[in-house]
């Protein structure tokens, strides 16, 4: 659910940094170094990278903006092939028998099931198509701020390590200690009183 | 500035109690606007859910979630009594004419649901760059009424007055007016 959706789930940060040439190449440079490849890796269980907020399956920053107002917005996109279980265990289950039927055994060692189950994967990790799913992010870099549209833990994870392999910024997530660490304007003498407090008992 | 994962789990608590504390604002009917500060007039409801968790000590947890348009919030209010926080609440937020409704977690401050005034999506696409901005300053709007709550809260906790005045008063709301 992205940015423009009647429903949101979002998670926020404080992006630490500043660019000190030009800003709006820098993250320009930063979205085209790491945009989501054109071709499909066929091998890769998972790949994340970034795609313009109109075209997240086109990932061509010089015809789509990544600049709405004083906002930078763009997509992250991660694709991830999953298997199914019960399909690795019919391959897993044909190959056996064909492995029982070459050798004339009717049994084979666990050395030998776990090549076939690594054979298996392979293929099937080869056959299936990725299934893609977008984040909208929304960057305001004068407020040092930004939404991912998304609550998910590995998400968020691919997120922040994309976003500082890119920008070289590192994204803090704002939860209650970093709201008050950075968000807040509190002098040191009542930060020291904040990092003393214990839970409260009603 | 600590380590991200040690600061968080430290502090998660402070974003629990910060629940409690709007809760307690709204049952006792409290001006939001006023304690904001705000130029325009801002209310807060609570919504169709709200989850609280108590630990037991020995590394079990008891939790408890109300759901419902209507439901009423009494096992909530014994459930603090014996020690649960708030840990998710969904509220409904005005701002003047504009209505908000979300949940928010008490530990991450994720906020999920998230539903804002609707803005005009027909456009054509020469039109985008209006929308974005429009819903990004309707986010933003909302999210600056959470943090700003947040640290007016957190100035509360540490001022002088708060053990005597009104951490009482949460106290009695807890106990004494259910």
């Amino acid at each position: 659910m992205g940015l423009i959706s009647s429903t949101h789930s979002m998670s926020r940060y404080y992006i630490e940094g500043a660019f000190e040439g030009g800003t709006m190449e820098e993250v320009r440079t930063g979205l085209i170094e790491n945009a989501m490849p054109k071709i499909e890796s066929e091998y890769e269980e998972i790949s994340a990278g970034w795609t313009p907020f109109e075209s997240p399956y086109n990932p061509d920053f010089e015809k789509f903006s990544f600049v709405f107002g004083t906002y930078f917005l763009f997509s992250l996109r991660i694709d991830k092939k999953s298997i199914p279980a019960k399909l690795v265990q019919k391959h897993m289950a044909l190959e056996i028998e064909k492995k029982k039927e070459e050798s004339g055994r009717d049994f084979i060692s666990k050395n030998e099931k776990s090549e076939i189950k690594e054979f298996v994967l392979d293929v099937l990790m080869h056959k299936i198509p990725s299934i893609p799913s977008i984040y909208d992010v929304l960057w305001s870099y004068e407020e040092k701020q930004l939404i991912i549209f998304s609550t998910q833990k590995a998400a968020n994870e691919l997120f922040e390590t994309l976003f500082l392999k890119s920008f070289n910024h590192k994204p803090i997530r704002i939860f209650p200690y970093t709201k008050v660490e950075k968000l807040g304007k509190f002098t040191d003498t009542q930060k020291d009183k904040i990092l003393n407090l214990t839970p409260l008992k009603y | 500035m600590l380590d991200i994962a040690t600061a968080y789990n430290k502090y998660l608590f402070l974003g629990n109690e910060f629940l409690t504390w709007l809760w307690f604002l709204i049952e006792t009917e409290q001006d939001i606007t006023k304690i904001l500060g705000s130029g325009e007039p801002i209310t807060l409801e609570i919504g169709n859910s709200l989850s609280l968790e108590n630990n037991l000590g020995d590394k079990s947890k008891e939790k408890i979630t109300i759901k419902g348009d209507q439901a009423g919030l009494e096992e909530g209010t014994t459930a603090l009594r014996k020690g649960a926080v708030v840990t998710d609440i969904n509220l409904l937020c005005k701002i003047g004419e504009e209505e908000y409704k979300f949940s928010i977690k008490g530990e991450s401050f994720n906020l999920t649901g998230l539903k804002t005034p609707a803005i005009d999506t027909s456009g054509s696409e020469d039109e985008i760059e209006g929308m974005v901005i429009e819903k990004t300053f309707l986010l933003l709007k909302v999210t600056g009424v959470i943090d700003t709550l947040f640290l007016k809260y957190i100035e509360r906790r540490i001022s002088e007055n708060w053990k005597n005045e009104e951490f009482q008063e949460i106290k009695r709301w807890i106990h004494v007016e259910q």
